[in-house]
């Protein structure tokens, strides 16, 4: 097979990866909810209401799609695909496993290992928040502005100490591929623990993953679209698929910062002390690396749902006074220690 | 825009060019409870003004009451508080028993007083949850909602209905407590219990909660009276007020309960004298039903009332504590078969005249946590 060919292999398959994720978590999200909350939760269509998912999503597709008169008409219909592909388009630089040996040929399971794939990450998030914005402003409603100017906000405080969170990975690893970054995470330190980013970087694992659950736009962070007090936010105005498509993108996005969290610190696709290598052979290594990353995926997946229907909501200024005065702060001593740190021992 | 603009500023005066945008909250919007509709004047998020503009649920009720018999007039009551539709009824009951100048008898009491309390468990199990929902946290409604739907059925089994109850009649109540509320109760109490246990801990010390709600929209005690607050409002503002206690009605003198007070009249504080509320309810219902027991069965569950009650002239006014508040009820009788006026006093009418003192200054947020906090119940404020 030539390089191209096994390329848009890599890109189907983790697209429709990316889309299985975010429609099977509408199930879970649903599913999960109803078990914390003594519900049933939807059970109708298919065996266990899995099928519902599809429902939706023709339900979605078959409604008319009504655009406000006075609404921006250009930015309006911008604002959906906005928000989604860049939530799609960061897949491309995580790791999904090790690599897969076919027919004498070696294939790194990844669709592109870019040497910056982490600005890579920084950028395309930051994207994403546009099409909030450029959605809340257009739709010429009072809520949806709302919606935007808090999202704005939102983005504005967080992006930082993300930012800074990650930057303690990069002079950690040295690198800013995500694939030398797994690499280096496998084996263990002080011989007992696992070489991973979380037992290096324990505070900026903290930092990061309240950032994370700012940037999904997940309770308690879920402001811009904040149902009890804006209606929905800057969706407001939205109906049919584009409505679809801000949702979809929510999900498509919780499993991307699943997987990134997992890349950076959790070790990506390696177990912890067992060398899957060595006792696998080379398709099922590939495989067998393609599941574990799986499951760590999956289990912050299920996190996001957890804290969701446990949690309360933030107030619009205690969620920029969290981001300003601690996690700024916080993320900005640790980068000095860790930045400290490999000075001395390099 | 400009003439969107226009159609709202119709109903709040003449165009003001300022800083500020007029923000139309409800009647149609899922935090308002019911019709209930804000005109609020913001600076960004900050509030600087809020009209509460109310009447979308008038059915004129106490007109109705002009022309309807005194028995007739008790099922318009259910669609007052319809959260807790048997404390209205008890309050009409009792208001056209002090007319005539009657009594229930004793074990008729005890059955209003048990029902009332499991209506009040109900009525702060749902603004608890409320609370809780627009704030956020989804999980404890369902906890709570659940306890509910059991209230209910002992409600279905006692008069058949569950939200509408229409309970009792006047002169006493149509029927002995049910077989089954006699093993349903011990149970239900547990469940209860342990459902707001389940609340409480994931919403008391919840930090996230505590910065939501303590000191938000803060009260004090002195404005409170001034306003006319009555109820855990008022309680949250550190006024030992509960007509329970300072003006016993039914055999609340006989039963052995606290009244939990608040400091600051925060939207915490109004959470938690609701939450403790509950628990003094559970103590109330016991202790009624101990003194339940000491009845034999054929004890007579009403008074000798004539079929058409046509009181005697005069007027009166009887007031409750409702899980609200103060709620009363003024009848002015002529001496024929209907009442010549009745005037319906409802708590959060009171309360929500001080809705803009409540929040201005506040943030949009903190107006719907407000808004929760005081449960205005559009049936009863309109009425």
């Amino acid at each position: 097979m030539a390089d191209w060919q096994i390329d848009l292999i890599k890109v189907v398959f983790i697209w429709t990866w990316a889309l299985l994720i975010a429609v099977v978590m509408t199930w879970v999200e649903r599913r999960a909810s109803a078990m914390m909350q003594d519900r049933v939760g939807p059970n109708r269509a298919g065996p266990f209401g899995l099928l519902q998912p599809l429902a939706d999503g023709i339900k979605l597709f078959t409604k008319e799609d009504i655009i406000p008169k006075r609404a921006r008409k250009i930015l309006f219909i911008l604002g959906p695909p906005l928000f989604a592909i860049p939530a799609f388009s960061t897949y491309a630089v995580v790791p999904f496993g090790d690599k897969i040996v076919i027919g004498g040929k070696e294939i790194i399971l990844q669709v592109s290992d870019v040497n910056i794939g982490f600005l890579y990450i920084l950028a395309l998030s930051a994207i994403a928040v546009y099409g909030m914005v450029i959605g809340g402003w257009a739709s010429n409603s009072k809520y949806s502005i709302l919606g935007g100017l808090r999202a704005t906000a939102q983005l504005i405080s967080y992006e930082i100490p993300m930012g800074l969170a990650l930057l303690t990975i990069v002079l950690l690893y040295g690198t800013f591929s995500l694939r030398e970054i797994v690499l280096q995470q496998q084996g263990t330190f002080l011989g007992v623990l696992p070489n991973w980013g979380f037992f290096k970087q324990p505070l900026g694992f903290i930092i990061f993953l309240v950032a994370a659950y700012a940037e999904a736009n997940r309770v308690p962070f879920d402001l811009p679209e904040c149902e009890s007090e804006l209606v929905t936010g800057y969706h407001t105005e939205y109906g049919s698929m584009r409505l679809g498509l801000y949702l979809f993108g929510e999900y498509v996005n919780l499993g991307t910062l699943a997987a990134v969290t997992v890349s950076l610190f959790f070790g990506g696709w390696g177990l912890p002390y067992i060398d899957m290598s060595k006792f696998l052979g080379p398709i099922s290594y590939g495989i067998a690396s393609f599941l574990v990353f799986f499951v760590k995926q999956a289990f912050f997946l299920f996190l996001f749902v957890w804290v969701r229907w446990t949690v309360p909501r933030f107030r619009y200024d205690q969620l920029m006074g969290l981001g300003w005065k601690a996690l700024i702060p916080l993320g900005l001593i640790n980068l000095f220690i860790t930045a400290l740190l490999v000075q001395l021992t390099v | 825009m400009t003439k969107k603009f226009e159609t709202i500023c119709i109903t709040t005066g003449p165009t003001e060019y300022s800083d500020y945008v007029t923000l139309n909250i409800g009647p149609i919007h899922p935090a308002m409870h019911g019709t209930l509709r804000v005109i609020t004047k913001t600076d960004g998020e900050t509030i600087i003004s809020a009209k509460p503009e109310i009447g979308y649920l008038h059915r004129g009720v106490e007109k109705l009451g002009e022309n309807l018999t005194y028995t007739q007039f008790l099922p318009i009551t259910d669609r007052l508080n319809y959260c807790s539709a048997i404390c209205n009824n008890v309050a009409y009951e009792m208001a056209v028993e002090k007319l005539l100048g009657i009594e229930a008898p004793p074990k008729a009491q005890l059955i209003r007083m048990i029902m009332m309390e499991l209506a009040r468990i109900a009525d702060h199990q749902v603004c608890v949850g409320i609370l809780g929902v627009d704030l956020g946290a989804l999980t404890p409604f369902f906890y709570l909602i659940l306890q509910r739907e059991e209230i209910y059925e002992i409600f279905e089994w006692h008069h058949g209905a569950r939200l509408t109850n229409s309970m009792g009649a006047i002169g006493g109540v149509e029927a002995d407590l049910p077989d089954r509320f006699h093993e349903k109760w011990p149970k239900l109490r547990d469940s209860i219990r342990k459902a707001n246990d389940e609340t409480d801990k994931l919403l008391t010390h919840n930090r996230i909660w505590m910065d939501r709600t303590i000191g938000v929209n803060a009260f004090c005690g002195d404005d409170a009276l001034d306003w006319g607050f009555t109820g855990p409002m008022l309680r949250a503002c550190g006024v030992r007020r509960d007509l329970r206690k300072d003006e016993p009605y039914l055999m609340y003198d006989k039963v052995d309960f606290d009244v939990p007070v608040g400091k600051h009249g925060d939207v915490f504080d109004r959470y938690m004298v609701r939450m403790l509320e509950m628990e003094e309810s559970i103590k109330i219902i016991d202790q009624a039903y101990e003194l339940y027991k000491d009845f034999p069965e054929d004890a007579p569950l009403m008074k000798k009332v004539p079929k058409i009650i046509k009181p005697p002239e005069g007027q009166i006014y009887h007031a409750i504590e409702s899980p609200n508040g103060e709620l009363g009820f003024f009848i002015k009788s002529d001496g024929s078969d209907k009442p010549y006026r009745i005037k319906i006093r409802p708590p959060c009418f009171m309360v929500y005249q001080a809705f803009e003192d409540l929040v201005k200054g506040e943030m949009i947020s903190d107006l719907i946590a407000c808004l929760s906090s005081i449960n205005v119940i559009a049936g009863e404020l309109d009425r």
